[in-house]
């Protein structure tokens, strides 16, 4: 086994094992740690693929914004210190069906375009894969609509997140 | 001679030289060298803190007319070991409710995330931890996982000041991060590059001729996510006893402090690398040596002023704090952006044959405009506030309460100067 292989498994047994606490853990705090653990391992995963720029945004974003945010919206929402609610609802079959067929999906529809091999080589990547990805995004002939749309999406959803957190005047 | 031109590279090829006659397959080889370069950058981290709190205490102390530590060995530079001693020495408490594991992953947490920066900051052109090309977000993401840190001490230790800390700690460095995120792109669009490495080597002239404003901004930021004076909302030892580290003893204490301290150091690294030119400096791309001179000189200029800040300013309100942030800070910086954005792409479209000086000289001057909107701008709004309050101050008061309103009259007026944004 090469060290790459070694650093995989370590991190990936590390991803699904919080992840798992994540759904597991009766205090809403840890689990909300244990997400950050998932996250970072995943970001480890990007990293591994040589996909520099996916994983530091993904600690950015995820683990510097969103994570963050959902540890503050539980310390100030419940009792912090000692909550321990249910950790199911009565729609739980639901859910895990949902991830079971997504998870089947992406599974059908992805083995045919990346077919699993024992050599397990990584394709080359793209010395300057960043600025690719940048100049991607603003080319008319490439993801420009989307990358717009989602713009305005944010947008939107940042106007509408002031309007109802705003004071009513 | 190698050794000069090239001291990592000559220790490295002599390693590996060594190892793979040791037997050694050349996967494991590149390992070890990595854990080994690793080991070396980290220890200087954490070495460095014992320097820097005692040069920190002496110039504070020479600043307050004292003379501070100068016992222990030369001049009391042994008194950080001294004190080192003594915090491991103590004894180490975990308070009753406190969430164990949480609460001992957090102060090491907070240590890792100050390290983990040094990774990507070059030393000299050829002396980095790793030259990632996407360096400048890097930065950003480790130093995320400090706030991350300092939550988690505040909420485990099962203590309400910590707890208050904590509140505090998402509500200052969460918002200053912003600010920080877009100043840093300047030298990023400047550079045309997020490589650390690059954007030292693209500063023929220093970044901060050419962007003084992101430059200033970055600063500002960088000191308040330290945390220190005058931002130092999160301990505030007079309002929240000692914010969220109010219940760490012995050394877990002491790694919150080596954090702070290094992190402050960092601060006037970053500075030096983003916008005083890192390394640069005449003959250091033939010894690389002498670039970490320059590097370490300028980064201690940066940290020196980082100490003077916090020894010569009072602590700002919090209020104060998040208006100079989301009214002052956030808009500026992306006004800089657009600024230097459109200036730079001008002055590459219309005179390409300018030449670095021609071309810092036009973006500083784009600087200088942006500047004297800025101040035009709140010099106006300061102006219509402070007729608002006397109006309101003439109407509300009666007579014979004038007096004790004009003891504050002057005051406000102070304040409303001093944080344009922020009075009301």
């Amino acid at each position: 086994m090469t060290p790459l292989q070694i650093i995989f498994l370590l991190a990936s047994a590390v991803v699904l094992a919080s992840g798992l606490y994540v759904v597991t853990a009766r205090n809403l705090v840890h689990a909300a740690l244990s997400l950050i653990v998932t996250l970072f391992g995943v970001a480890i995963l990007f990293a591994i693929l040589e996909a520099g720029f996916l994983a530091v945004v993904q600690v950015v974003l995820y683990i510097g914004a969103i994570a963050i945010l959902i540890i503050f919206a539980i310390m100030l929402t419940r009792r912090v210190m000692q909550d321990a609610g249910p950790q199911t609802n009565r729609q739980w079959w639901l859910g895990a069906l949902i991830a079971l067929a997504l998870f089947a999906g992406l599974g059908v529809v992805l083995s045919p375009v990346f077919p699993i091999s024992a050599s397990g080589a990584l394709a080359a990547v793209p010395e300057q894969s960043v600025e690719l990805l940048g100049k991607s995004f603003v080319d008319p002939n490439q993801y420009v609509i989307p990358f717009e749309v989602a713009s305005v999406l944010l947008l939107v959803a940042m106007i509408g997140a002031i309007m109802v957190a705003g004071e009513q005047k | 001679m190698e050794f000069l031109t090239d001291p990592v590279g000559a220790i490295a090829r002599l390693l590996t030289d060594l190892l793979t006659r040791a037997g050694m397959p050349a996967p494991v080889v590149n390992v070890v060298l990595a854990a080994i370069g690793v080991v070396i950058i980290a220890t200087f981290c954490l070495l460095l803190p014992l320097f820097l709190i005692w040069f920190e205490r002496r110039v504070v102390a020479r600043m307050q007319d004292r003379v501070g530590p100068n016992r222990v060995g030369w001049q009391g530079l042994l008194q950080t070991i001294a004190d080192a001693i003594k915090l491991l020495i103590k004894e180490d408490i975990t308070p009753i409710g406190a969430d164990v594991v949480v609460y001992n992953i957090a102060p090491i947490l907070s240590v890792i995330a100050v390290m983990a920066m040094w990774a990507v900051v070059p030393f000299a052109h050829n002396i980095f931890g790793v030259d990632l090309n996407v360096g400048a977000l890097y930065i950003v993401a480790v130093g995320s996982l400090g706030t991350l840190a300092i939550m988690m001490g505040g909420w485990s230790s099962n203590n309400k000041y910590a707890l208050l800390g904590a509140f505090r700690t998402v509500a200052q460095l969460v918002s200053y991060e912003a600010p920080m995120i877009l100043s840093l792109l300047v030298p990023v669009l400047l550079a045309r590059s997020m490589s650390m490495n690059t954007i030292v080597q693209a500063q023929d002239v220093w970044f901060i001729v050419s962007a003084p404003i992101a430059a200033f901004i970055f600063f500002v930021t960088s000191v308040a996510e330290v945390g220190r004076t005058p931002f130092d909302l999160l301990e505030a030892e007079s309002e929240i006893v000692a914010g969220f580290h109010i219940e760490y003893t012995g050394m877990k204490f002491g790694m919150f402090f080596v954090a702070e301290f290094l992190h402050a150091f960092t601060v006037g690294a970053l500075t030096a690398v983003l916008f005083l030119g890192g390394w640069r400096g005449p003959g250091a791309e033939q010894a690389p040596l002498l670039g970490v001179v320059y590097f370490i000189v300028k980064a201690f200029a940066g940290y020196f002023l980082v100490i003077l800040l916090r020894a010569a300013l009072p602590r700002i309100r919090i209020d104060h704090m998040l208006d100079l942030n989301w009214k002052f800070l956030v808009p500026l910086s992306l006004a800089a952006i657009v600024f230097v954005a459109v200036t730079d792409k001008a002055v590459q479209q219309y005179a390409p044959g300018l030449g670095s000086w021609g071309r810092a000289g036009i973006l500083l001057l784009a600087n200088l405009l942006l500047a004297w909107l800025t101040f035009r701008i709140v010099a106006g709004m300061v102006r219509r506030m402070r007729q608002a309050e006397h109006r309101n101050l003439d109407h509300s008061v009666p007579p014979a309460d004038r007096e004790g309103a004009h003891g504050h009259g002057p005051e406000h007026a102070h304040t409303a100067e001093a944080h344009p944004a922020a009075a009301h």
